[in-house]
């Protein structure tokens, strides 16, 4: 009996430790003058860095987001933060292989190398994206995040990283609910500081079904999407103005991203009428519906549209893509963009694994060309303002692989033009079906 | 288990013994031969090539190389470990054979790594393995023409067997305090940014600037030699003392032991106050994740250690409390905006967390052990499937998941920062490991432990399975709860694909690394699993191989944990028990715990 | 802890007392049989799908249900000789795959692969039998043959590692990217069966499974050696002391069960062509759920419950979900695969064969 309440005793004095503790650290905290900002601690310091600037050197007015000085000989750091492991992980590997391109490429910055300081791992998840996030910027010289690779794991990320006065920049996020939906409405997860390289799912999916209704005259269609938010927010977006355009979808269904046999919603597609089927989804459940489309009854004929997941050198290799539709933002056909592979495959022993290589060499690219633009020497100290490298990536016009990237006042950057393309037997790879553009589709075009 | 042996306890030597068998120099070959097939896989897999840029001590010390030999020493270190002692022979000692043997492993584990940069250089061999490139030639040869390559590789492993071998010869103060210098030297060059954050959060900054050429970079060869010098004088200066601490404090009379647990407790909580302080908000965040990690492995000890029921979709009832706390909390829920605070919706994450357990276990009261595990798993991927589906979309969000999840608040306390999060999870954390730990010797507690053992006998002896059975898991689905909760709230939104059977199986490896049954083991094993991969995140892209291999490993040599409770690691050790009990001509007391015993000198 | 898991065999049958869980899981049934029910005849009464595309959708499932039961071999043969669950079989089946790809890719740039398709098949199957049986006998010298007499968690959890290490030492040796199997010809048309055309491929899945089973089957049942793999999961110690080689036995259902992995490897190749390192995985899992369905343990079950499973996953989800306006609801062709499971096991705690199996064990 008295050993159980010494044990009783000992807890409740842990607990009361704690209390006490909990309790001192908030109002610590509290104290600092920080109270609701995630990452504001971070920030303090950021701002305690920049006074002891201000009083060294007094030819500069810092920002308020402060500013990062790096001493001569010191790289500039940059962060990548995407998907490299799991189901996923040719997403983010793609992406990384971009970046390390970008920034051999570009080898220095006024003198300064550049450094990929961390390559963190977003593992397609919201806890990803929060913990490499939070490593990323408790080093207090990162100017800037290449990432994330999924949007799931940009919404804590944007709102860590963007609180600590850096820049975050993604090359294949494409959610609406980070930036806005294009009408002029601020998301709920938008904040200042994040910006993207890849197009806002409401462009991609308004074409798409311009396209489908105008130009192939088809009002049959049926929507696959995979359960990932990126696929199923561009279904959601075809599917609205498709049918304001006086379209009908006889079919709206999801597979799982790990799904082979499509045959149970391939049959429901035929028995619901579909003349066209749009299934913006990824590899390798994407190779299977036009593999599987043609041994179904009443589908035989059945057009097929994918979008710029599937748009690989793997994929439209594949002999069942022939014939089949694309959208995607209008891609580098460029004599630059075909070094950019050489160099890729030379490097990595295989042509790109994905999409998203190029929006994320463009990405690191328009930081280098913003840091070059807004950086200044102070003695031998190059110093970026924070705040004026936002307003200098947010005003900037940059000419990149993925087309004339200039970004809106919610952080989409991405070439606002669409590209419907096809791939036919005169295609034999990716470059071939990238250049056989049907329409292209502005921003403007489809009233957003 | 033939690797587990364990040493009976020293006595004076009374019989005639004969003398100890050599080291095997054909196991030493075959430990050659299969570290050398290591050795290639970790070439191959590019882990040689993408570490190669990772400097461990600026300039002369590439990770990726390192790694190479690093493995042909340790398999010299497993071929020339002089052979268990055993009853009724003299002990083994280690002579200049066992050297050789390990100088021979790491031979021919070079010799496997020389073929392959042989092939390399003849055939392309980059259309099937895709990271055999050019470079990575490179690397292996040193830029030398592969017939001197050749030789160098293999004499660089040799070398690093018979250093491995070598281990084995050294007196054992000095072993002891060179291995741990090492191991240190190691940890500060892994670590570099936690041990950066350490000396920048005691503003001790300086410390940072001299040992490491900078913040976050490699550690310098003055720094390399400084830790090591500093480690292995405190080490040798320590290592006079016969007994370990656990010893002493067992020894201990009653009230003294008592009062040592006190104190300890009180320091350990004193400086939990102060980590978050000092380690600042990347390493707060990983001990927030390793903290709600911690909540459901102790829920899910009550299922597994204490009921022995084997549940792999535990990640359901995590998911069920995340999905609880956001729909009451945030304003961007779709169906109703109640918008209450966290604290309030607490009860109502409860008692969906408790009929959740409900609908689980009802339907498999009557099943046995594996049909159990199958579907438990299948429950875990229908919680999944449902919360990203569209058909709950209403609800749930769908694959859109809840965003604008608001930080936790209570009363005036608004909490944001992973540093401020730290304390009501750590909170949390105490109270969970305090019920398991009283539920152990309650009725309740002994009612699983009975069921465990023999459910038929249990059922026999009056406790009642089916309760029992229900409780187990409302308790556990409970605990996970209150980890999803404060995951939802502390990330600020909840998406279906954070809840992957991945979950399940980490928080059933992180009990069974830590020790099933052992809370202090539970919270070391997720201080191993969730924390060391989070800190090494460099590491990620082949997180899941070293996790994979450490498993493997783990259950081949100590399947009941790093700290096993004392009652599993006697059943998991029965065999050898009797095996000693058989031999033990002297009537001396088997020992009983392998793990705490030092081997006789 | 040794019987931690293995909670008794026999169901716990209080005799003469209803207790809450027994009229519970009454009604459990009825709510089950009556949503099914009510489903079912809401879809078909709809007339949405035609009696042929039902048919298809049987067919279709069948085919994949098939390769799902040549995995579960593996599971059974070794739950029925070991009692432990080798989570690691679906990588057994993913590598298989890939050295089916490597060897189909390497044929494809032959004339042979033109000239001779059957031969080239005979090479890729043979390929891909003898990788995935040699993992298999890898795994247990290496993983599971030190373990032999642990508590049953023991392997199960050193499983789940060789599960993960073999995923990823997939993905760094031969990269992450999807690979896409060259096509047959002959393989790409259709066949008509009793009046519907089938895929060729899907027909060629059930033909050579249902070759591979009878061979089984046989082995097992007519062989000496199937005989000592029947005594050695009857009772390891009785076999031994009849003069049966215990250790060459288990290297053997292990190596069987993997050749079986490799057929269902390269079978797998041949109807969804693209596979990564992380295509062994959801079939892995599938063919674990298709054996304790059919009754861990038992050979027969596995077959049954890997065609079953193959079929409700296929049909379900137009039968009943449909029948309820659910949207999008192929997307939850594993909520039905699993709930089918939870279904069988209310009915039958030990799976649709299991009977004879746990009430000789405990």
């Amino acid at each position: 009996m008295t050993k159980r309440r010494i044990h009783m005793l000992a807890v409740l004095g842990a607990l009361a430790l704690i209390l006490a503790a909990c309790g001192g650290g908030t109002s610590a905290t509290t104290a600092d003058g920080v109270t609701t900002t995630v990452g504001g601690d971070v920030t303090t310091t950021l701002a305690d860095t920049s006074t002891t600037m201000a009083d060294t050197s007094t030819t500069m007015a810092a920002g308020e987001l402060g500013v990062i000085e790096i001493a001569a000989g010191d790289p500039i750091k940059i962060a990548s933060l995407q998907a490299i492991s799991g189901d996923v992980a040719s997403l983010g590997l793609d992406q990384v292989r971009g970046i390390e391109i970008a920034i051999a490429n570009k080898g220095e910055i006024a003198g300064h190398s550049i450094e990929l300081a961390f390559n963190e791992d977003d593992l397609c998840n919201s806890e990803g994206g929060q913990t490499g996030a939070t490593r990323i910027i408790a080093d207090p010289q990162v100017v800037a995040v290449i990432g994330t690779s999924c949007s799931g794991a940009g919404v804590p990320a944007s709102n860590v990283i963007t609180s600590a006065g850096r820049i975050l920049i993604s090359g294949s996020n494409t959610s609406p609910v980070l930036t806005s939906d294009l009408a002029g409405n601020e998301s709920a997860e938008h904040h200042d500081g994040y910006y993207r390289t890849a197009h806002n799912d409401a462009i991609q999916g308004a074409a798409a079904a311009k396209f489908v209704f105008e130009e192939l005259g088809l009002t049959q269609v049926a929507t696959i999407n995979d359960g990932d938010p990126y696929t199923q927010g561009l279904t959601s977006a075809f599917e609205g103005p498709f049918e304001e355009l006086g379209g009908t979808i006889v079919l709206s269904t999801a597979v799982t991203a790990d799904q082979t046999d499509m045959t149970t919603p391939l049959t429901e597609a035929s028995a619901a009428g579909a003349e066209l089927i749009f299934f913006p989804i990824f590899q390798p459940a994407g190779d299977f519906i036009p593999e599987q489309a043609p041994s179904i009854a009443g589908l035989e004929d059945v057009v097929l549209m994918g979008a710029d997941g599937l748009l690989s050198d793997t994929y439209v290799t594949l002999p069942q893509s022939e014939g089949m539709y694309f959208s995607g933002p209008t891609t580098p056909t460029t004599p630059a963009y075909e070094d950019f592979v050489t160099q890729y495959e030379e490097e990595y022993g295989e042509p790109p694994i994905q999409s998203f290589h190029a929006h994320a060499f463009d990405a690191a690219n328009m930081v280098f060309t913003a840091i070059e633009t807004i950086a200044q020497m102070s003695g031998d100290t190059l110093v970026i303002d924070l705040q004026a490298l936002r307003d200098e990536l947010g005003s900037m016009t940059y000419e990149g692989l993925t087309g004339t990237l200039s970004c809106d006042e919610f952080g989409d950057c991405a070439a606002p033009s669409i590209n419907i393309m096809q791939n036919t037997e005169a295609e034999a790879d990716i470059e071939a079906v990238r250049g056989n553009v049907l329409v292209t589709y502005t921003r403007e075009d489809l009233g957003l | 288990m033939a690797q587990v042996t364990a040493p009976s306890p020293a006595r004076p030597v009374e019989v005639e013994l004969r003398p100890a068998p050599p080291v095997d120099l054909g196991r030493a070959a075959r430990l050659g031969l299969i570290g050398g097939v290591a050795m290639v896989l970790v070439a191959a897999t590019g882990i040689v090539g993408t570490f190669q840029t990772r400097l461990l001590i600026d300039p002369i010390l590439p990770l990726g190389l390192l790694f190479l030999y690093l493995l042909a020493f340790a398999f010299g270190w497993m071929a020339g470990k002089p052979p268990a002692a055993l009853e009724g022979f003299a002990p083994a000692r280690a002579n200049s054979r066992n050297l050789v043997a390990g100088a021979l492993a790491g031979a021919l584990g070079g010799l496997c790594v020389g073929v392959l940069a042989a092939l390399m250089s003849t055939f392309d061999l980059r259309g099937v393995f895709v990271q055999l490139s050019p470079q990575l030639l490179e690397i292996l040869t040193f830029g030398l023409p592969l017939g001197a390559a050749i030789i160098a590789i293999v004499a660089i492993s040799a070398v690093a067997g018979a250093i491995g071998a070598g281990v084995h010869l050294l007196p054992i103060r000095l072993k002891r305090s060179l291995l741990p210098a090492l191991v240190w030297v190691m940890m500060f060059a892994l670590f570099t940014d936690l041990v950066g954050q350490l000396f920048a959060g005691l503003s001790a900054e300086f410390l940072t600037d001299f040992l490491f050429t900078g913040r976050g970079g490699a550690l310098t060869i003055v720094g390399a030699i400084t830790v090591f010098i500093v480690v292995f004088v405190a080490y040798w200066l320590l290592g006079g003392r016969e007994t370990t601490l656990r010893g002493r404090i067992e020894a201990m009379p009653r009230g003294q032991r008592t009062r040592f647990s006190l104190i300890a407790a009180a320091v350990i909580l004193i400086i939990l106050w102060f980590v978050p302080k000092v380690m600042g908000p990347f390493v707060s965040q990983v001990l927030d994740t390793a903290g709600i990690y911690l909540l459901m492995a102790l829920g899910l000890n009550i299922v597994v250690g204490y009921a022995g029921m084997l549940d792999l979709g535990y990640v359901a009832f995590f998911a069920v409390g995340a999905y609880t706390g956001a729909i009451l909390t945030s304003p961007q829920s779709p169906a109703f905006t109640p918008q209450l605070l966290l604290i309030v919706a607490i009860p109502f994450v409860m008692i969906a967390a408790a009929l959740a357990g409900l609908m689980v276990a009802t339907p498999v009261i009557r099943m046995r052990g594996d049909y159990l595990a199958i579907v438990t798993l299948g429950f875990g991927e229908i919680a999944r499937i449902l919360f990203n589906s569209e058909w709950l979309a209403p609800i749930f969000g769908g694959a859109q998941g809840i965003t604008n999840i608001p930080d936790l608040r209570i009363g005036p306390l608004q909490l944001s920062t992973p540093q401020d999060y730290f304390y009501p999870i750590f909170l949390v954390v105490l109270i969970a490991a305090y019920v398991t730990y009283a539920l152990q010797n309650s009725r309740w507690g002994r009612a699983w432990m009975a069921m465990r053992e023999d459910e038929s006998v249990a059922e026999a002896m009056g406790v009642n399975v089916v309760t029992a059975k229900l409780s187990a898991f409302v308790v556990g689905a409970v605990l996970a709860s209150f980890g999803g909760a404060l995951f939802g709230a502390q990330i600020g939104s909840v998406f279906p694909h954070s809840f992957d059977i991945v979950v399940s199986v980490t928080v059933l490896v992180i009990i069974i690394v830590g020790g099933m049954g052992s809370v202090p083991g539970v919270a070391l094993g997720a201080l191993v699993l969730i924390v060391l991969p989070n800190l090494l995140r460099e590491f990620s892209q082949y997180q899941f191989l070293f996790y994979g291999v450490l498993l493997i490993v783990m259950m081949l040599t100590k399947p009941e944990g790093f700290i096993p409770s004392k009652r599993r690691a006697q059943e998991l050790h029965a065999d050898e028990l009797s095996q000693d009990a058989w031999l033990d001509i002297y009537g001396d007391k088997p020992t009983t715990d392998a793990t705490t015993t030092e081997p006789p000198r | 802890m040794s019987e931690a898991i293995s909670v008794p065999a026999r169901p716990i049958r209080s005799a003469s007392r209803v207790t809450p869980v027994t009229i519970f899981l009454w009604g459990l049934r009825i709510a089950a049989l009556a949503v099914i029910l009510y489903g079912s005849y809401q879809s078909i009464s709809s007339g949405r799908l035609s009696g042929a595309q039902w048919r298809d959708l049987l067919i279709f499932g069948t085919s994949t249900g098939s390769v799902f039961a040549l995995i579960a071999l593996g599971y059974t043969m070794v739950y029925g000789v070991l009692r432990f669950i080798n989570f690691a079989h679906g990588e057994v089946f993913m590598v298989g795959a890939m050295m089916a790809f490597y060897v189909a890719n390497g044929l494809a740039a032959t004339s042979l692969w033109i000239a001779s398709p059957f031969v080239s098949l005979l090479i890729v199957f043979i390929a891909a039998m003898t990788t995935s049986a040699s993992l298999a006998v890898l795994l247990e010298r290496i993983a599971y043959r030190p373990l032999r007499n642990a508590p049953r968690l023991i392997p199960l959890i050193t499983s789940i590692g060789a599960s993960f290490t073999i995923q990823y030492l997939v993905s760094g040796l031969v990269g992450p990217s999807t690979k896409d199997f060259p096509r047959m010809e002959p393989l790409r048309g259709t066949i008509n069966v009793a009046g519907s055309l089938i895929p060729t491929s899907r027909v060629v899945v059930i033909v050579v499974t249902v070759i591979v089973m009878i061979a089984l089957y046989l082995f097992v049942e007519r062989t000496r050696t199937g005989k000592s793999m029947r005594a050695v999961s009857e009772d390891q110690e009785t076999a031994a002391l009849m003069g049966i080689d215990v250790n060459r036995t288990i290297v053997t259902v292990f190596a069987v069960g993997g050749a079986m992995a490799g057929v269902a490897g390269a079978l797998w190749g041949l109807v969804f062509p693209s596979l990564n390192y992380f295509s062994g995985f959801l079939p892995g899992i599938k063919a674990f759920t298709a054996a304790v369905l059919g009754g861990i343990g038992n050979i027969l079950g596995a077959m049954l419950g890997g065609v079953s499973l193959g079929v409700v996953e296929s049909i379900g989800p137009s039968l009943v979900l449909a029948g309820y306006d659910i949207p999008a609801f192929s997307q939850l062709k594993d909520v039905v695969a699993y709930a089918a499971l939870v279904m069988v096991l209310i009915f039958r705690p030990t799976g649709i064969l299991g009977e004879r199996l746990s009430r000789d064990r405990t």
